[in-house]
C-alpha cells in the first residue's frame, strides 16, 4: 500500500475540474493499491466531500491556521510536507495551475524534493524509488520522457491531458484538520483577495474566439475583428506579434505566454500558426483560418481555411451575417 | 533600488519543432535565439524600477557561451551589468540551476556588501517550464517570493505584487529584499535604442563557471506530439469563400 498526497483546489463549493484530473493521476501512480489523502484550504461542504470520496480520496486534511484569510502558498506547502512525512507518501500531486505549481515549488524548496511540472503520465517503478514520467515542454508543443529518482516525487499534472475518472472503489472517508507550525514569514505570504473587474466575455471560457494576428495589418484592422466577435457572441483574441507591437492589450493574447482557450470555434485571421500560439488554442473544437498564404503552418492545424486577405474577407463576412439576420 | 534579473536563452521556435537524431535535443541549426517573453518583461520591469528610483539592473544567465547575446540584448534595453554562468552542459535541471544561481548571487552580494533589493525571474522558462527556480532561489536565500506577477509596485521597503487567478485579484506584500517571478503582460518591453546597442557592445560581461551536481530528474527523450496533421478544407478564395463560410457557421451552430 502506498500513499499519495494531493493538493485539491475548490471554488464555489465544488472541486476544480483540474483537481479532479490530478486526483485521477494520483490514483494511477502506483500499481499497488494507493491511499489518496487530500489537502484543502478550507472546510469542505457536502458537495466537495462527496466529490472527493467518489474520486477515491480516503482522508481529507483541512488547513487550519489562525491568521490566514487568503490563499497562502507557504502554509499549504508546510501542510503538504507534514502530511507527506507522516504517511511516508510516495508522491505529492497537484493540478498544474498557477496555484498548484506554486505550492509544489514551495514544497520542493522546503523539503529539497524534486518537482516534475506539467506531467501527463507517471508511474512508480515497482520495488524502486523511481518514477517514469511524461511531461510537457514548450506549452505542450514538445513531450519529454524522464525518470525521477526520489523518496517522494512531486508532480504537477497538465490538466488538459488527463481525463477525470471517478474511482471504481470509492470507500470511506475521514476528515481531520491540519495545523502546521507557521512563523511570521509564512503568515506574511498570503494573498489579499478582491474580485477582478471583468472585461466582458472572458477569453478563457468564450465559446467563439475571433483572433487576429500580424496579417490584420494594424490596430485599425481590429475594428472588424471586434465587430465579428460581437456578432458571434465571442471574444477577441490576438497573437503575440499584435501585443508586442502595442496594437492590442496583452490580456487578449492567446498562447503559451498568454491565455489558453478552448472554444467551439476558433477563427484565426492573419495568424501564421507558430507553435507557441497553437499551444493556447489547440483544444478548440473547430478551427478556421483566414490567411493569404496557403502554405502557412496554421493550414495544417485548421479544419477549414479561407485563402484570402483579412481586410477583404472579414468585412464581407460581417455583411453577410447581418444580411442573413435581417432577412430572418 | 538594485535589481537582479535572471533570464534563459531558448531557441526561437516557429511553425514546428524539429529534433536531432538522438531525440534529446532540438535541431536549432536554422533558428535564432531569444529569452522567454516573461523574462523580457522581467528585464523591462527591472529597468523601469531603476529608472524611477535610481539604482542598477544586473542581468544573469546560466547557459552556453553564446548566451552572452541574450545578456547584451538586456543591456541594450537598459540593464547595467551582466553575469554569465557559462557551461557547455545542457542538462542543468531546476535543482542544479538553483544552486548555481544562488551561489552566484551570494558571491555578487558579498562583493557589493548588500543584498539586491529585488530578484526578478520569469514565471517559467519557455522551453523546460519547470515552474520552480525562482521559488527555490528565494528559499535558499531566505527571502519572500510571489510568482506569476502581472503588476508590481516597489517602495517603502516592500513590494506590492499583484496577479489574478480565476477571477480573483491576489495581492502579495513582500518585505524587501524579495523575489518576484513575472508574466508577460506586466509591461510592454521597449525595443533596443541605438545608444543602448552601442553600450551593449562595449559592456564587459563577467563570467563564472558553475559546477554541476547531479539531480534526480533525468530527461530520457523528447518527442513532438503526434497531433493530427490535417489539411484544412479550403472553403474558397477571397470573398467567394464567404457564402460557404456562413454555411459552415450555421452548421457549427454559431449563427442561426
Ligand atoms: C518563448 C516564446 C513564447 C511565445 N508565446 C506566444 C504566445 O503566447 N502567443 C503567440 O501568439 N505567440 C507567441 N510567441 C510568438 C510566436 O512564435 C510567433 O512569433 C507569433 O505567434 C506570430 O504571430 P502572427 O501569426 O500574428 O505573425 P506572423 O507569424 O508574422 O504571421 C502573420 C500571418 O498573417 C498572414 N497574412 C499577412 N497578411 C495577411 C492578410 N492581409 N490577410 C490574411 N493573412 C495575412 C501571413 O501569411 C502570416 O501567416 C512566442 C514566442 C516565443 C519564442
Amino acid at each position: 500500500m502506498s500513499t499519495v498526497v494531493c493538493y485539491v483546489e475548490t471554488e464555489n463549493g465544488a472541486v476544480l475540474d483540474a483537481s479532479l484530473r490530478a486526483l485521477t493521476f494520483a490514483r494511477g501512480l502506483a500499481a499497488e493499491a494507493t491511499e489518496v489523502s487530500a489537502l484543502i484550504a478550507g472546510p469542505p461542504g457536502a458537495d466537495v466531500t462527496a466529490q472527493l470520496q467518489s474520486f477515491g480520496v480516503t482522508s481529507i486534511c483541512v488547513l487550519s491556521a489562525g491568521g490566514l484569510t487568503g490563499y497562502a502558498p507557504l502554509a499549504l506547502a508546510k501542510a503538504l510536507a507534514a502530511m507527506a512525512s507522516r504517511s511516508e507518501a510516495a508522491a505529492v500531486v497537484a493540478a498544474a495551475t498557477d496555484h498548484g505549481n506554486e505550492v509544489l515549488a514551495h514544497l520542493g524548496a522546503l523539503t529539497g524534493l524534486e518537482l516534475a511540472a506539467n506531467c501527463t503520465k507517471a508511474h512508480l517503478v515497482e520495488g524502486e524509488r523511481r518514477f517514469r514520467l511524461v511531461r510537457q515542454r514548450w506549452g505542450g508543443s514538445l513531450i519529454e520522457e524522464a525518470v525521477l529518482s526520489a523518496a517522494t516525487g512531486l508532480f504537477s499534472v497538465a490538466a488538459d491531458s488527463v481525463q477525470p475518472v471517478p474511482s471504481p472503489a470509492a470507500g470511506s472517508l475521514a476528515v481531520s484538520e491540519i495545523a502546521p507550525q507557521l512563523d511570521a514569514l509564512d503568515l506574511a505570504l498570503q494573498a489579499l483577495e478582491s474580485p477582478e473587474e471583468s472585461p466582458g466575455i472572458s477569453l478563457a471560457s468564450a465559446k467563439v474566439v475571433v483572433s487576429g494576428g500580424r496579417g490584420v495589418g494594424g490596430p485599425e484592422g481590429f475594428a472588424v475583428i471586434e465587430e465579428l466577435a460581437a456578432l458571434l457572441g465571442g471574444a477577441v483574441g490576438v497573437s503575440r506579434v499584435v501585443t508586442s507591437l502595442g496594437w492590442r492589450p496583452h490580456r487578449e493574447q492567446v498562447g503559451q505566454t498568454g491565455t489558453r482557450v478552448a472554444p467551439d470555434l476558433y477563427l484565426a485571421c492573419g495568424i501564421s500558426g507558430a507553435v507557441q500560439h497553437l499551444a493556447g488554442c489547440q483544444s478548440s473544437k473547430h478551427m478556421v483560418a483566414v490567411n493569404t498564404d496557403p502554405s502557412a503552418p496554421i493550414m495544417s492545424r485548421a479544419d477549414y481555411a479561407v485563402i484570402g486577405s483579412v481586410a477583404e474577407v472579414l468585412p464581407a463576412l460581417v455583411d453577410a451575417i447581418r444580411a442573413r439576420r435581417s432577412s430572418c | 533600488m538594485d535589481v537582479l534579473v535572471c533570464v534563459k536563452r531558448v531557441p526561437m521556435v516557429g511553425g514546428r519543432i524539429a529534433l536531432q537524431g538522438d531525440r534529446r535535443r532540438l535541431d536549432t541549426s536554422l533558428l535564432g535565439f531569444t529569452v522567454s517573453p516573461h523574462e523580457e518583461c522581467a528585464v523591462e520591469e527591472g529597468v523601469r524600477l531603476s529608472e524611477a528610483a535610481g539604482g542598477s539592473v544586473t542581468v544573469l544567465t546560466l547557459g552556453p557561451p553564446e548566451a552572452v547575446e541574450q545578456l547584451r540584448t538586456a543591456i541594450s534595453v537598459g540593464a547595467h551589468h551582466a553575469l554569465l554562468l557559462e557551461t557547455d552542459r545542457d542538462d542543468f535541471g531546476p535543482l542544479a540551476t538553483t544552486r548555481a544561481i544562488t551561489r552566484a548571487i551570494e558571491g555578487l552580494e558579498a562583493e557589493r556588501q548588500s543584498p539586491f533589493d529585488l530578484l526578478l525571474f520569469g514565471n517559467e522558462a519557455a522551453d523546460t517550464a519547470d515552474y520552480q527556480v525562482g521559488v527555490r532561489v528565494a528559499h535558499a536565500l531566505g527571502r519572500p517570493v510571489a510568482t506569476g506577477i502581472k503588476h508590481l509596485e516597489v517602495g517603502g521597503g516592500s513590494a506590492r505584487a499583484r496577479r489574478t487567478y480565476r477571477g480573483t485579484e491576489e495581492l502579495f506584500i513582500l518585505a524587501l529584499p524579495a523575489v518576484v517571478t513575472v508574466k508577460e503582460g506586466i509591461n510592454l518591453p521597449r525595443y533596443p535604442s541605438l545608444p543602448g546597442r552601442m553600450r551593449a557592445k562595449k559592456t564587459v560581461v563577467a563570467t563564472l563557471r558553475p559546477t554541476y551536481e547531479a539531480e534526480g530528474l533525468e530527461m530520457r527523450s523528447l518527442a513532438v506530439p503526434t497531433t493530427e496533421r490535417r489539411s484544412a478544407e479550403v472553403l474558397g478564395h477571397g470573398v467567394e469563400a464567404v457564402p460557404p463560410l456562413v454555411e459552415l457557421l450555421v452548421k457549427l451552430g454559431v449563427i442561426e
